[in-house]
């Protein structure tokens, strides 16, 4: 992140230059071809150490199977139980069957938001690509488990009996639609969080070298930044927790439409 | 990052390197992406489910079960305590009782020993006393004899001396009189 400001000095004799779209970049790690659908890229990387900081996280740690456990051992069981007990309140306890593939969801998510916060770091669940695998990943399964489940009574979850007769139809052309939007949403809301965050700081990381150009203003405007930049980074932490949770308990609340669709 | 030049063209990157637009609409870099997204899904869920999570769940169900072993345990020990304590007051109050019950059977055995012993004592005394008595009636008697014999003696004597001769058994029907007198 903090490459904005050599960036800058590079480009711009002068003048600030802003480039916070450029943490986003896709770009090969070897060489500089084209990057295609195979090509090893710093997606490959970030995504490689999500998964060495998922096995760090629960499969190093509970190697101790202690029965009193240690600390790292402790967070996961901490994430085991959240997740799990999230699956069972959210969805019921038939959606447990479940519970590895939203724990999955859930740690990839989890660790790639945080990991994204390191400088320099190249934010995966940024990318509308990534998360809108997932939602719409999320999105089929649940509407084929609703169909395998209740064949045509999974329909029931658009015919809202509970309502007077002559709205039905009006409900069930909106419950479609928001059923529809589910993926979009799910999937824009992870993405857009992430992404508005590390461009706000970039935009910040941008106004920092002001002072040289101009100490006048400068010397308002630097200490400004940075501070900002570090509100802002802690607002992030906090927001790739909560993303990733609600990513979660949206995925479980649309299993549980989909085991128990009537309302 | 954005140091790099890139002599690749791309319709994403300026002839500099940087983003044009967002670089997550760039569609030249999605198949990447969901390609490595697919393959590290995978790869987590496979880690997930085939170790983490079972030994997780082994981890905890191992925790519930030493706990419920373990109070289970504190539950039969305290029963086990409740008992002893039981069978300590129980043994406690047989003692008590036992303990009475000698008190009462050598109160009872002393007792008897003692009125046996006293009424022995008793008779002892008696038959004591009615020895003494008798002696005591002898001595009198004796002492009584003695007594008229030196009277009638020492009369006698008196008698003699004053020349009044006496024959023994007035002298002695006189003492006898006097002694009763």
């Amino acid at each position: 992140m903090a490459t904005e400001a050599a960036h800058g000095a590079e480009h711009g004799e002068g003048g600030l230059v802003f480039h916070p779209m450029d943490q986003f970049i896709v770009k090969p790690l070897f060489g500089d071809g084209p990057v295609g659908t195979f090509t090893v890229t710093n997606v490959t990387l970030w995504m490689a150490l999500t998964v060495l900081c998922v096995i760090g996280l629960l499969v190093l740690s509970s190697s101790g199977r202690a029965t009193v456990p240690g600390r790292m051992q402790s967070i996961a069981e901490l994430a085991y139980g959240f997740i799990r007990k999230m699956v069972e309140d959210v969805a019921g306890k038939d959606a447990l069957p479940y519970f590895p593939y939203i724990m999955t969801l859930f740690m990839f998510i989890v660790v790639s938001n945080f990991l994204g916060l390191l400088p320099l770091a190249f934010t995966t669940t940024s990318h509308i690509a990534v998360t809108a695998v997932m939602a719409v990943a999320v999105f089929v399964a649940v509407t084929v488990i609703g169909f395998v489940k209740h064949g045509a009574g999974f329909l029931g979850l658009f015919w809202i009996s509970a309502a007077p007769l002559p709205l039905r139809p009006i409900l069930a052309l909106i419950e479609v639609i928001s059923y529809f939007v589910r993926p979009v949403s799910h999937s824009i809301r992870l993405a857009g969080n992430m992404m508005a965050g590390h461009a706000v700081i970039k935009v910040f990381a941008a106004f920092t070298p002001l002072i040289t150009i101009s100490v006048g203003v400068g010397i308002l405007v630097t200490p400004l930044s940075i501070v900002a930049i570090s509100a802002i980074y802690a607002l992030e932490v906090l927001v790739a927790f909560i993303q990733a949770y609600v990513f979660t308990i949206l995925t479980c609340v649309y299993l549980k439409d989909a085991l128990h669709p009537h309302h | 990052m954005a140091t790099e030049t890139h002599q690749t063209a791309s319709a994403c990157l300026t002839p500099e390197g940087g983003a044009v637009g967002m670089p997550q609409l760039c569609p030249e870099w999605m198949g990447n992406q969901i390609f490595w997204l697919v393959v590290t899904l995978a790869v987590i869920f496979f880690i997930l489910s085939r170790i983490a999570l079972p030994r997780i769940a082994a981890i905890l169900a191992d925790r519930q079960g030493t706990i419920t072993g373990d109070l289970a345990r504190a539950e039969d020990l305290k029963a086990k305590a409740a008992e002893a304590e039981e069978a300590y007051n129980k043994a406690l109050a047989d003692a008590r009782a036992e303990a009475q019950n000698i008190i009462a059977a050598t109160k009872a055995e002393i007792k008897a020993e003692l009125d046996e012993a006293s009424a022995k004592a008793d008779a002892e005394i008696a038959a004591r006393a009615a020895e003494g008595e008798k002696k005591i009636a002898e001595i009198r008697a004796s002492a009584t004899e003695s007594v008229k014999e030196v009277a009638e003696a020492t009369a006698l004597e008196l008698v003699a001396v004053m020349g009044i001769d006496a024959d023994a058994k007035t002298v002695g029907s006189a003492v006898e009189a006097g002694l009763k007198g």
